[in-house]
């Protein structure tokens, strides 16, 4: 009970943990995407139809090639929400629209986009042989150890996106782009001054953090569910879940990791518990009024280092003075 | 001893629009000096330097760098000069620590390694005599630590031309020495330090030469030691222009506002407002002369009923004149309720009894300004918001130095700002359009305003019409104490002139005029007394018919430690 509810928790947490990942690098250039639910649809939508095409050209789907099934779902999925987190960049770092109205923009266009590709050209035969192959892991036994099926049975999306945390997080604090990046989203005008790209960094941010933040749709698509689609409606909200683990995890890559781990599992927990459905609607609400609470936290202790980037939400234009 | 030009100005002229900021600046600057560049607020001094620094590009002239013509088009290529500005401002990422901020945007191929360039700080600390801790967050910083930061990010870049931008304005005494020493430490170094500044005392301690700028012209470089601070003075300040301004005699002055004992510190913990008094009076304008940021800003507002204060009181005072209770703003209860106590009577001094009336005759009664009061005569305005203000009957005008940010709602048109004075007024749930509409048509026909129409949203006149619009409608509330700040920045000569005359018109009809200037050919043609703030504190109220420039010059820039060395002179 304990175990699957843990290996639950990690799963699920995964798709936020890239959703928070995407949007973490976004806000350290100092652009709040709301766009991020939509980007997840569109990286779910593109991920799938790259399996899509690579399944009708194979006689048995269970004989796909479990790299070649991967790397074709990524490479989709990042095509399609990099061009989503294109738009995103171009209207909001090159026109300098408000963000907020552009990411929320994002986000109807993306889901929409994405239910429409997903009824229309995905037929999603095979798509539970090939869930079930892109969600092996080390440990596949059910009656193994308990331990080792938390920490080893999981797919590699699990593995990649905690990878990433890491790496994330090294690069952003003990690297010479990691302090030019902090320093966009700080105060560009300083930034600038010195001789950092402003607009580089910007979009390479958001960029690079489109196509991580895609892959936590995918996941939820081809490991979580195992290959089954109902709407983009579902994966729409954990994008908001997405965006307040970023508060909950302070900006920080690694403790996001943790975070999404918690919030996957009071995700789950309604699933889980038993009580009545007014109980477990309640119980799914835990997340947020926890980042609530964290808000209330760090606006009292009122720590520097744990408060969103300075400039973040506002447009960086080099005559304004 | 024969010293290398480093740096010499051929006739560099920058001009802002129709502003000529410098007007055919040549000078020079020589290895291993220290150098002041003197002048009054606008002279010059900061854009001639901006120019070295990569900041503007001059419209005419050459720099040459090292007897070589060189074309300095961004603060980046300055560096490649090796040369670094320290700007008023700082620019520091508050979150990062000081040696994070010191290697931002450095990209010299070396492996990215703090450990390195702490040493590298530590070796510059232990150089030119700072002390920083290179783990410490700017947001922990004091302004002077920050300011270290600030010169070791200048030096890291490998400068030997240091251009600091006022760098004791912000410093304790203290502060200051110790900047002084590690200044002269890198100019033994063989680095060249330009500081900009106003401050004489200082001038005469550190620099070795002084160039003195005046009007965005270069007057002349003098060396320090054969020269005096009254000489330079009178270099900065100039013979006196007599300004063709029509000043009237001031006639029936009455005291209007008593300004008693204020004090304010801001979270800086600076001084901002020390023990400022002062009386204005009806009928005449009193100047205030200071160097831009000595509290000018700080003391109207708090007159305004914008600023908070630690001590001290504003009293106004109003003759007893019946003036109708329409034009306090009151809602009908208020009115009610103030009838009861007895305080309204009508034209012919009966006492107005309102109990038995219907609501909608005393509207009337209202409306028609039939009903007469007269409140008390002395008003504290102290801790009153600006609201609160208007309730006593206090007409109190306000032209601030923002124009579209305090003044005037940029996006929005003429009538529309008009409003913002005068919303209140009326009993309906709608605006009443049709008084502003006219209010802003007299405007525009009586000040000649240059717009298309009343409906052009006010950000898109140009900056003269637009302090006419703001100027127009605070004089129209026919103020009893009209406070106008920086009135003619930026403003051309015709439109300086209106303004002028504006206010000239207000004193003429009694009111008590308070003018913020900065240019003091303006102040001393214009006001009747000139009040001289310095760092907060009023060093002089002076007749501004009688005094002399320099005198004022001097009010304006002397510190304490400059007034204790002239005793010390007279005394000796």
């Amino acid at each position: 009970m304990l175990v699957t509810f843990l290996i639950g928790a990690i799963s699920l947490g995964t798709v936020l943990l890239y959703g928070c990942m995407g949007e973490t690098l976004m806000e350290k250039s100092g652009h709040l995407n709301l766009g991020i639910p939509g980007i997840m649809c569109m990286g779910t939508a593109g991920g799938c139809l790259g399996i899509e095409l690579y399944l009708k050209g194979l006689a048995d789907p269970a004989a796909a090639n479990w790299f070649l099934l991967i790397l074709l779902s990524i490479l989709f999925s990042i095509l399609f929400s990099v061009s989503a987190g294109l738009i995103y960049g171009f209207l909001t770092v090159t026109l300098r629209c408000n963000q907020n109205i552009t990411g929320l923009a994002i986000t109807t266009f993306g889901s929409g986009l994405a239910q429409f590709v997903m009824d229309t050209y995905v037929t999603r035969k095979g798509f539970g042989a090939a869930g079930k192959l892109i969600s092996r892991g080390f440990v596949n036994d059910p009656n193994a150890n308990g331990v080792l099926r938390v920490f080893f049975s999981h797919g590699f999306f699990v593995y990649f996106a905690i990878i990433l945390a890491v790496i994330f997080t090294f690069v952003l604090n003990r690297t010479r782009v990691g302090l030019h990046l902090r320093s966009v989203g700080e105060n560009p005008a300083t930034a600038d001054a010195d001789g950092v790209n402003v607009t580089a960094y910007k979009y390479g941010s958001i960029l690079i953090g489109s196509a991580v933040a895609g892959f936590g749709g995918l996941f939820y698509i081809m490991d979580y569910l195992k290959g089954s689609w109902e709407n983009a409606s579902t994966i729409e909200a954990f994008g908001w879940l997405a965006i307040a683990l970023v508060i909950f995890a302070l900006w920080k890559p690694n403790y996001s990791i943790f975070g999404s781990i918690l919030f996957g599992g009071l995700s789950i927990a309604a699933f889980v518990l038993k009580g009545s459905s007014t109980q477990k609607e309640l119980l799914k609400l835990l997340p947020y009024i926890i980042t609530v609470l964290v808000l209330v936290f760090t606006s009292i202790r009122k720590k520097r280092e744990n408060q969103p980037p300075a400039s973040l939400g506002l447009s960086y234009f080099r005559e304004d003075r | 001893m024969a010293k290398e030009v480093l740096i010499e100005f051929q006739n560099i002229t920058k001009t802002f629009g129709a502003v000529v900021a410098n007007n055919n600046v040549s000078m020079q600057i020589f290895q291993g000096e220290i150098l002041s560049v003197l002048g009054e607020n606008g002279c010059g001094k900061t854009t001639l330097m901006n120019m070295l620094a990569g900041i503007y590009y001059p419209d005419g002239g050459k720099i040459l760098i090292r007897g070589k013509e060189a074309h300095i088009h961004s603060p980046k290529t300055a560096f490649s000069y090796r040369i670094g500005m320290i700007h008023q401002h700082f620019k520091l990422i508050d979150v990062f620590t000081a040696a994070e901020n010191v290697v931002l945007g450095v990209k010299n191929g070396s492996k990215y390694n703090l450990k390195d360039v702490k040493k590298r700080i530590g070796e510059m600390c232990d150089r030119y005599g700072f002390h920083i801790n290179p783990d410490k967050k700017i947001y922990e910083m004091s302004v002077s630590e920050k300011q270290t930061v600030e010169i070791i990010k200048v030096l890291y870049r490998g400068a030997d031309i240091l251009i600091l931008d006022e760098p004791t304005a912000v410093l304790t005494p203290q502060e200051i020495s110790k900047l002084f020493d590690v200044l002269r430490a890198m100019r033994n170094d063989g680095k060249s330090i330009i500081i900009i500044t106003h401050k004489l005392n200082e001038v005469m301690e550190i620099s070795d030469r002084v160039a003195v700028l005046r009007k965005g012209e270069h007057i002349g470089t003098v060396k320090t030691s054969e020269t005096s601070e009254q000489a330079l003075t009178e270099m900065m300040v100039g013979k006196k222009i007599t300004l063709n301004i029509d000043r009237t005699k001031v006639e029936n002055p009455a005291d209007r506002l008593f300004v008693n004992g204020l004090n304010y510190t801001n979270s800086e913990h600076v001084k901002v407002l020390d023990n400022i008094s002062f009386v204005a009076r009806s009928g005449e304008i009193l100047g205030i002369a200071g160097i831009a940021g000595s509290g000018q800003r700080e003391l109207l507002e708090a007159i305004a009923g914008l600023q908070p204060l630690d001590s001290g009181e504003i009293i106004f005072h109003r003759p007893k004149k019946d003036l109708p209770v329409s034009f306090y703003h009151k809602t009908l209860k208020q009115v009610i309720e103030l009838a009861a106590e007895g305080k309204f009577h009508y034209a012919d001094g009966t006492p107005v009894d309102l109990s038995g009336k219907s609501k909608k005759e005393i509207r009337r009664l209202v409306n028609e300004e039939k009903i007469l009061f007269n409140e008390d005569e002395i008003m504290n305005l102290r801790d009153k918001t600006p609201l609160q203000i208007r309730e006593l009957g206090v007409r109190l005008s306000f032209v601030p130095e923002d124009r579209l940010g305090m003044g005037l709602v940029g996006n929005m048109d003429i009538i529309d700002n008009m409003m913002l004075r005068s919303y209140r007024k009326g009993n309906s749930i709608l605006l009443n359009r049709k008084k502003p509409e006219n209010l802003a048509d007299q405007i525009v026909k009586g000040l000649e305003v240059v717009t298309p129409d009343l409906h052009t949203p006010v950000r898109r006149l140009s900056g003269g019409n637009v302090q006419k619009v703001l100027v127009g409608r605070e004089i129209s509330m026919a103020p009893k104490v009209l406070m106008a700040a920086y009135p003619v920045r930026g403003l051309d000569i015709n439109s300086s002139y209106l303004i002028y005359n504006l206010l000239n018109k207000q004193k003429e009809e009694g009111v008590a005029v308070i003018f913020v200037g900065e240019d003091l050919d303006v102040l001393m043609g214009l006001c009747d007394r000139i009040l001289v703030i310095n760092s907060g504190r009023v060093t002089g109220i002076v007749d501004a018919r009688t005094v002399t420039k320099e005198e004022v010059g001097l009010l304006m820039t002397k510190t304490d430690a400059g007034k204790e060395k002239r005793d010390e002179k007279e005394n000796g």
